[in-house]
């Protein structure tokens, strides 16, 4: 298109794009907490000569935090899985024609999705038997497992509202649909309900594993020895120097951070991709 | 334990005025013509919402909490400037400010921009247009998304806990631990929750509905 013309007025206006979050890439966050991290530890280094630099003590202890990391990843997949069979029942339950099957999930999903999570943390820590013995066999119950059940809680009622939410937004054509065509109800639901549920229900469940992450360190205060607290125990055996602590607390930040903000951006895409357009 | 019940109310009330102050300001900046100014404010979001909220209570109270000057308390010891309530506000203001940005960000986006430019024609200052035009609209439109992280806010104080901010799970745990009536405590804690919680969601929409502008929204 050739642009040259002696009227500005006749160029097309450049476009405005806005300056949506997504267009934040990484390199503009990264430095900002290497300063973080840094700084802080700078302030103290004139201290003492003979102790090691706060950056290098904390490379000593990276395997062991990232040992700890890994095992809260492994508890949120975990809680994440309990949580959505839980949570697909529950919301079904939660648009069945049976009158108090339905008041009963609801009223469910209702309590454990305005419960604290950190109350259903403690909820199932102190009120879980350690150990359960069915016909003989002792099971016993360890700490991270009675995380992963209190962690599943709330996103079971989560996950219960998504599925509900999910399928109360498709239009009731389609139920109507299916009814015409002479498909039970169970048929519809299988056949042609959840497939198209599923899609619109992808962000928010992604959305929610990456808060369910973010809630994981809550473990540490019920004592399961995750990243958290593997964190406090390293600063323990380092003496609780001061000018540590930013530099510890910092990674952890760095390390969910890492995690989190590529499922952030990856919930926008799907997102735009899925959006249902009207 | 009424202490703490009043202790988590406080801490929400300070962390609820001081989170919507961050939403508004935040997103006031958002829209400035600085580049550096919205990356800014876009990394602070970024920050604080794709992290633990607990680990920022741990950075803000530890890391940050030492490396701050001590005074002299009227025992003439030494105590640290900020005790573990002012962090807790503050780091949960923080986080809660973050989600709010981005809610009166989608509330100034959803404002029609013939209506600030109508404005601007009537020889408004930008900072006017934004206090008396855009924000009052856009309030309106965020509501309810404002509402449902308000009342995360409110469970989120729970975690005010891990820095012994005497809250009500605080105390209720201490209870426990003298009494060993763990069960009995953690259902009368989670109807003191939902009472909480109930009274703001009430509140809000009493606010929501008062504010209602006939076909606005």
């Amino acid at each position: 298109m050739n642009k040259k013309t002696d009227l500005p007025v006749m160029l097309p206006k450049p476009v405005q794009t806005p300056q949506a979050l997504s267009s934040l890439s990484y390199w503009h966050i990264l430095p900002l907490i290497a300063a973080m991290m840094i700084i802080p530890s700078l302030a103290f280094s004139a201290a003492g000569d003979e102790l090691k630099s706060p950056l290098a003590v904390l490379k000593n202890w990276i395997p062991l935090l990232l040992e700890g990391f890994v095992f809260n990843l492994i508890i949120s997949v975990c809680a994440m899985a309990v949580g959505t069979a839980a949570g697909t029942a529950l919301g079904l339950g939660q648009i069945s024609p049976n009158n108090s099957l339905r008041r009963g999930s609801w009223f469910v999903t209702q309590f454990f999705r305005n419960a604290p999570w950190l109350v259903l943390l403690f909820f199932a820590m102190f009120l879980l038997p350690f150990e359960l013995s069915i016909a003989g066999i002792i099971i016993p119950l360890p700490d991270w497992f009675k995380a992963i059940i209190g962690l599943s809680l709330p996103v079971m009622a989560n996950v219960s509202e998504i599925v509900r939410g999910a399928i109360r937004s498709l239009p009731s054509g389609q139920w109507e649909a299916a009814e015409s065509l002479a498909y039970t109800r169970r048929q519809t639901l299988w056949l042609v309900i959840l497939p198209q549920c599923v899609k619109r229900m992808l962000p928010p469940w992604v959305n929610l594993y990456a808060i369910l992450t973010m809630a994981t360190v809550l473990a540490s205060i019920v004592g399961v020895s995750e990243v958290m607290t593997l964190t406090g125990r390293a600063l323990a055996a380092e003496g609780g120097r001061p000018e540590l602590l930013a530099p510890f607390y910092g990674f952890v930040l760095l390390l969910f951070f890492a995690y989190c903000y590529p499922i952030a951006r990856y919930t926008l895409r799907l997102e735009k991709k899925f959006a249902v357009i009207n | 334990m009424i202490g703490g019940f009043f202790i988590t109310i406080k801490l929400s009330a300070v962390c609820l005025f001081f989170s919507v102050i961050i939403g508004v300001i935040g997103a006031w900046l958002q829209g400035s013509t600085f580049k550096w100014t919205r990356r800014f404010v876009n990394g602070y979001i970024q920050l604080f919402r794709n992290t633990p909220p607990l680990v920022q209570l741990y950075f803000f109270y530890f890391a940050i909490g030492t490396l701050l000057p001590t005074i002299e308390n009227d025992w003439g010891g030494e105590s640290p400037l900020l005790g573990s309530f002012a962090w807790a506000a503050i780091s949960l203001s923080f986080f809660a400010g973050a989600f709010n940005v981005e809610i009166f960000r989608s509330g100034i986006e959803a404002v029609p921009k013939s209506t600030t430019e109508a404005a601007e024609a009537l020889g408004y200052t930008k900072l006017q247009i934004y206090v008396s035009i855009t924000l009052p609209l856009a309030f309106r439109v965020a509501l309810p998304a404002l509402n449902n992280n308000l009342v995360n806010l409110v469970k989120t104080t729970t975690l005010a806990y891990a820095i012994a901010v005497p809250d009500l799970l605080y105390e209720s745990n201490q209870i426990w631990s003298d009494n060993v009536n763990v069960t009995e405590m953690m259902i009368f804690l989670l109807l003191a929750y939902f009472f909480l919680v109930g009274i703001l969601v009430a509140g809000m929409n009493r606010w929501e509905r008062s504010m209602k502008i006939p076909g606005y929204g």
